[in-house]
């Protein structure tokens, strides 16, 4: 499990974070949903040591990340994979390599055995047969899935995906979403996602967390998140004409 | 200052103990021959045209029948080991060299490659850079040492295809008042001006923030600051080792 306790973080005097308290729990996808600039990926970045967090805890399975040094640091993200934005993969290096790379960096594996492992991540991403290209002849789906394949290399407890769909069409988003979700439940892994796409929030969000003005504004569920009356949750989850005519069917249907 | 702490705090990361070295020594080849091997041709061009060019250039001042003929190819001989090579070609490598790796880093650091490496528990810092710096002190007084030979080789062939000299004389030159020390103090301030170079750079790729743009400043500020740098180490090791 995942814990996040009375985060704080500023930057140079902002303060973008007030008193953050979280649990993530494990074998669900726990979403972190908020508009832009709110503080959700500053939140994300915290939690994995990206930004330095001004006070407060992050507990890996009870481990305070904020109080370790680099090598502990180290240790404990071997734990953690993470899907980037952008994918983040490596240029000069192949998919098979990049899928490779934490292998060859923290394990004792044979190169038989790292190419085992590599082809049986990129068959839960479907891409069997696409080790040899490089990021730059792969679609932006693809990199994603690559991203995913890389941050399930090494069989992590923590999975973290920031904006897995941006940039993607709905079809691969789809597609992108239902990976994380069948991997989360089937390596039980506590998955993290930041997101501000609502069709990921009603496919695989089983717990979410609204941040609003860097606090936490909301915590729920995504059968809660459609009834709730909180304002600024409704003014996100109904902000496209689309889903403000899903709510007055759904108001009419009550009625 | 701040800059400046911080630039000798991300050598304190950077000179650590590889992970493993089975990788560290497999980057290391691929830098050597990135940064090393890849200069080969604009050092041997630079080299030879500027070797003739100094041949020349001191045969045309020679005017004094007083003056052996000798000394032209002795001038040649000196300049190319005290300055010209180890200086001059770093300052070239600095432009070549320094502004690939800050973009190359740079473009890592804006693309979260770097924020890739660092959650999985790499050092980033230590990963990228160290095998660039052991690269550049260990390649580049080969570089010089290639610099020198192309030079002084570009200076006998202006010489004698001018019929400026001959072949003996120019030779006499090169031999006369030769110090085997010149060669220490040339590869010395070689290697320091290598790891300027490829520290410096990395430092201005490592920290940029922002994207594309702010890239290519990082890469144009890397080249300027260890160009100075560069002159500035010039100075102080010719004060400690030629004084």
């Amino acid at each position: 499990m995942l814990e996040v306790r009375q985060v704080n973080k500023s930057f140079t005097g902002n303060q973008v974070l007030f008193d953050i308290d979280a649990r993530f729990e494990k074998g669900r996808v726990n979403l972190i949903i908020g508009q832009s600039g709110q503080g959700k990926s500053v939140l994300a970045k915290c939690m994995v040591g990206l930004h330095e967090v001004d006070s407060g805890e992050v507990l890996y399975d009870g481990r305070d990340f904020t109080k370790m040094n680099r090598n502990q640091r180290s240790e404990v993200r071997q734990e953690i994979g993470m899907l980037f934005q952008g994918a983040a993969l490596f240029d000069s290096m192949t998919v098979e390599e990049n899928v490779m790379f934490p292998l060859t960096m923290f394990t004792n594996m044979t190169k038989a055995e790292m190419k085992k492992r590599v082809d049986f991540c990129l068959e839960h991403v479907n891409l069997i047969g696409r080790n040899k290209l490089f990021p730059s002849e792969c679609s932006g789906g693809m990199q994603k899935r690559v991203g995913i394949a890389r941050a399930i290399a090494m069989s992590p407890k923590f999975l973290f995906c920031d904006e897995p769909n941006s940039g993607l069409d709905p079809q691969t988003s789809i597609l992108i979403d239902g990976l994380i979700k069948s991997l989360t439940y089937e390596l039980q892994m506590t998955t993290v996602v930041i997101t501000h796409d609502m069709n990921s929030v009603m496919e695989i969000g089983d717990s979410i967390i609204f941040i609003y003005k860097g606090q936490k504004w909301w915590e729920g569920t995504r059968e809660s998140i459609i009834t709730t009356d909180n304002q600024e949750i409704s003014n996100f989850v109904y902000a496209s004409d689309f889903m403000k005519e899903i709510r007055v069917s759904m108001q009419e249907k009550r009625r | 200052m701040g800059n400046f702490g911080k630039y000798i705090l991300m050598l304190t990361v950077i000179l650590t103990r590889p992970k493993k070295w089975s990788i560290f020594l497999k980057r290391l080849f691929d830098e050597i021959s990135g940064i090393g091997i890849n200069s080969i041709p604009i050092v041997a061009l630079m080299s030879t045209f500027i070797g003739g060019v100094i041949a020349l250039q001191t045969a045309s001042n020679m005017s004094n029948p007083l003056l052996p003929k000798y000394t032209v190819g002795y001038i040649t001989q000196s300049s190319t080991i005290l300055e010209f090579s180890p200086t001059i070609i770093s300052l070239i490598l600095a432009g070549k060299v320094g502004s690939n790796i800050a973009s190359e880093i740079g473009t890592m650091r804006v693309t979260e490659q770097i924020d890739a490496l660092e959650i999985m528990g790499v050092n980033s810092l230590n990963f990228l850079v160290l095998p660039k710096i052991a690269a550049a002190v260990l390649f580049f007084p080969i570089l010089v040492i290639i610099s020198m030979f192309l030079s002084i080789t570009g200076g006998w062939l202006a010489l004698v295809l001018s019929d400026l000299s001959t072949t003996d004389t120019y030779v006499l030159g090169i031999r006369y008042s030769f110090m085997p020390y010149h060669i220490v103090y040339a590869l010395t301030k070689t290697i320091v001006f290598g790891f300027i170079i490829v520290s410096v750079a990395s430092y201005y790729g490592y920290y940029v923030k922002g994207g594309s743009l702010e890239v290519g400043k990082s890469s144009t500020q890397a080249v300027v600051i260890s160009s100075v740098f560069i002159l500035i180490a010039n100075f102080l090791l010719t004060q400690m080792m030629l004084l």
